[in-house]
């Protein structure tokens, strides 16, 4: 299948916010911490997004923040994935008293806004990366549990799976060569929208106070910084919002070709 | 001679495919077809899947199915080139003067509204009589077509008929605007045999009492031999013979009609029972989780070393639950198991790798038999790694090997099933269970889902395989053909119960239970006047009784 225009500029915009914060100290005109400005200078050819609350540069900052809030929402939602995944196709494959403790557990687990979990226990717990990581990768797994868990449903009554359990192999068998490699499509296409959940997230913690902290830059506590500035009519907050959202949706639109490209790849014949 | 009813004049039809990975390609469904079809007569089209044979019938409505484009020729429907209709010029076509029977009456039906609504409902929307006189003639049909309880038959819904009424209430509902032509797409495919016999006499009877001009499709020379008064033979979009089905039956011209017509004439020698049975079934009783009743009932059937056991009903006899039952799938709740001098556990889990490989298993569909995410040489060479600990050169020397053996030679090693023909998945699902070096193969009908050609080569393959390799075949199918050319044994099922069993010539041979006859009365022979005889033999027996 073709690239479409959509997905090119998904692809090509995800890439360029990727690079940049790969090579973040190479690029970034200043450096993350230093005050080289007045407070919230408007954008110029020096600061070309501005200073922010205390003179720093906004574009350097963006782009060292970029590098926490992507690395922060990869892992997460790799962990996320591996747990729900593996659990999912377990409960799948099980059946029975398995599925039933495995989805009730969910079930529980769902029924109180993430948020709120996250809230009450990085406030309990100390605030650095792998808790955040750990606690965002573990509420966030439970989404994908319940789509691997139906899609490794579908996969699991097929015939060549009961070839499989007849032939004796195991479950890491069925699971990982059997079920996976079916599955992994509808999975990737969810990985993009759920890192992109991740993003939001570890932004909205970050807002509040309790995700990423000072001195690291990350995009939602850059908007907690300068949102007084809007007040006085200063965008200083605007650019990380803005990197957020073009981070999102240009993730958005390579999942969605994706999940195009699978559908029509499956089975090989007639859709 | 009168203007024909339809007629179709080099008739080209094109799809565009999107395969995988590569750009969008056209390709040509049906190349020039040409024919006449007059009124009140019946035309049977003929071929196998991909042949065209639904396609042609469809264009006779000016229709395409999903993405299909009719390209270039001629369809005339009295008199005039419905090509060159336009929308509301088609609509009244399709209903007024054309109509349709699918294949599968159950998923065409709209199980929301009650048959009467549904058979009726061309009628009133086309204007072409009221209510009263519509549901006049729809009980007229009902009657006409044997349905039960005439008048009150259409107050029903979809769901609380069974599969061969509801395929005759869609004839009823073909039939009901009084059309001139109407087209059968495979009206009796779906159906068992005994089933199939009623709706095919039921049809034929209607369609001689309207008049009505009909396209018959179907891939089943034997049926449309009892219903047309002419046979179009086609393959990949080509016409390969026409000619009055008397001709088409005892004197075909090509090789390929030849093919079609002495189809299941396979030899087939009845070998003795030995004394030590590979597999000995005893008393076996099961049902599944849930359920208060029994799906098998006190079973109990031996299969010798290197022979067939044919097991034959209809669907939903316990047919394929013998299958699950033996592997374990379906623990029984009664009875024993013995395989090869062993007692095997009621449950799969519980069972030796040993118990595992030398007793394998074949599907139905070969498509979802194999993950379409592995390699053919994956698909074969799991069970020499699993069982046999074979790798690399000595492992890829066996798959191939086992191709040879399947007739499909080298190149396919690396393929997906995605690239195989029908034949060639079912092919390596057997090389896939002839790795484990077997005793014993259960059969699950394996060759229902194929063309009758290629169930032929994969009979003779299997019968071959059973040389070689003295291998015992547990063979489940609805097929009595296919039983005939293959089996040593047969054990007839009946509502979860083994109602006849013994050898082939045990079997076959009268006189017969009930059911056993009614089963073999209704296997459709490859000759005229075929229907007549058996409609009237059982006309008279349930007059004798």
């Amino acid at each position: 299948m073709k690239l479409t225009l959509s997905a090119t500029i998904g692809i090509c915009l995800t890439a360029l916010f990727v690079l940049s914060a790969i090579f973040a100290p190479w690029i970034a005109p200043y450096p993350l911490d230093l005050a080289v400005g007045g407070v919230w200078e408007d954008p110029s050819s020096q600061y070309w997004l501005g200073t922010d609350t205390i003179g720093r540069d906004i574009l350097s900052r963006l782009i060292y923040g970029g590098q926490i809030t992507i690395f922060v929402a990869l892992a997460s939602s790799l962990l996320a994935f591996s747990l729900g995944a593996f659990f999912g196709f377990l409960a799948a494959v099980k059946g029975g008293w398995t599925d039933q403790i495995l989805s009730r557990i969910v079930d529980m687990m769902m029924a109180i806004p993430s948020l709120i979990v996250a809230l009450v226990i990085l406030s309990v717990l100390p605030l650095n990366l792998t808790v955040l990581i750990l606690v965002m990768g573990i509420l966030d797994s439970t989404r994908v549990f319940r789509l691997a868990r139906a899609v490794a449903m579908d996969i699991a009554v097929m015939d060549y799976v009961e070839a499989a359990k007849l032939r004796g192999e195991g479950q890491g068998w069925v699971i990982f060569r059997e079920i996976l490699p079916n599955a992994l499509s509808p999975l990737v296409a969810e990985f993009g929208l759920r890192f992109i959940f991740a993003v939001l997230f570890i932004s909205t913690l970050s807002f509040l106070g309790l995700g990423i902290q000072p001195p690291l830059a990350d995009w939602g506590g850059m908007v907690k910084e300068n949102k007084d500035g809007l007040i006085y009519g200063k965008a200083a907050a605007l650019m990380p919002a803005a990197a957020i959202a073009a981070l999102a949706i240009s993730v958005n639109l390579v999942a969605d070709w994706v999940l195009g490209r699978t559908t029509s790849l499956k089975g090989g014949r007639g859709g | 001679m009168a203007e024909p009813l339809l007629d179709v004049r080099n008739l080209k039809i094109g799809a565009t495919v999107y395969p995988p990975g590569e750009p969008p390609e056209d390709i040509t469904i049906v190349h020039g077809v040409s024919f006449t079809l007059e009124k009140g007569k019946v035309l049977g089209l003929i071929g196998e899947s991909g042949a065209g044979k639904s396609t042609i019938g469809l264009s006779s409505m000016a229709f395409g199915r999903g993405g299909v484009r009719i390209t270039g020729g001629e369809v005339f429907v009295n008199g005039r080139d419905i090509l060159k209709l336009d929308h509301g010029g088609l609509r009244k076509l399709r209903g007024d003067e054309v109509t349709y029977v699918a294949q599968s009456a159950a998923a065409s039906f709209n199980p929301a509204k009650t048959l009467m609504e549904q058979v009726i409902e061309t009628c009133l929307l086309h204007g072409l009589c009221d209510r009263a006189e519509a549901e006049k003639r729809a009980v007229t049909f009902f009657k006409k077509l044997g349905l039960p309880n005439p008048e009150t038959f259409g107050n029903r819904y979809p769901h609380q008929v069974s599969g061969g009424q509801l395929q005759r209430a869609m004839t009823a509902m073909a039939l009901c605007p009084k059309p001139d032509l109407v087209v059968f797409d495979e009206p009796t495919t779906a159906l068992d045999v005994t089933t199939q016999i009623d709706v095919l006499a039921a049809i034929k009877e209607a369609i001689r009492d309207t008049g009505v001009a009909a396209l018959y499709i179907t891939h089943d020379l034997a049926v449309v031999a009892q219903v047309s008064d002419h046979i179009m033979v086609l393959r990949h979009g080509k016409k390969v013979e026409y000619g009055t089905t008397k001709q088409i039956i005892e004197d075909p011209h090509e090789d390929y009609t030849r093919a079609l017509v002495s189809v299941r004439s396979i030899e087939h020698e009845e070998k003795q029972p030995t004394p030590k049975p590979v597999l000995k079934i005893e008393n076996v009783t099961a049902r599944y989780r849930g359920t208060n009743f029994d799906v098998l009932k006190n079973i109990s059937v031996d299969l010798h070393p290197g022979q067939t056991l044919a097991v034959v009903g209809e669907s939903g006899s316990g047919k394929s639950t013998l299958a699950r039952v033996i592997t374990g799938l379906l623990p029984p709740s009664a009875g024993r198991i013995t395989f090869a001098g062993r007692e095997l556990s009621r449950e799969q889990t519980a069972r030796k790798r040993d118990d595992l490989r030398e007793l394998q298993m074949i599907y139905q569909m070969a498509d979802v038999a194999m993950n379409p995410r592995h390699t053919v040489g994956t698909i074969i060479g799991r069970p020499l790694e699993f069982y046999f600990g074979l790798k690399g050169d000595a492992k890829k020397k066996r798959i191939q090997e086992l191709l040879d053996e399947i007739e499909m030679g080298k190149g396919f090693i690396d393929r997906y099933p995605a690239e195989l023909s029908g034949g060639q998945k079912q092919r390596v699902c057997i090389a896939r269970a002839l790795a484990a070096k077997p005793k014993m193969i259960i059969c699950d009908e394996v060759t229902s889902a194929l063309d009758p050609l290629v169930a032929d080569g994969i009979l003779k393959l299997l019968l071959n395989l059973q040389k070689i390799e003295h291998v015992a075949y547990l063979f489940i199918t609805h097929d009595l053909a296919t039983v005939k050319a293959i089996a040593d044994s047969i054990a007839v099922m009946y509502r979860g119960q083994v109602v006849r069993y013994g050898s082939k010539s045990d079997v076959l041979a009268p006189p017969f239970d009930d059911y056993t006859d009614l089963l073999l009365s209704s296997v459709p022979e490859m000759r005229l006047g075929w229907l007549e005889e058996v409609i009237a033999h059982r006309k008279m027996e349930s007059a004798g009784n």
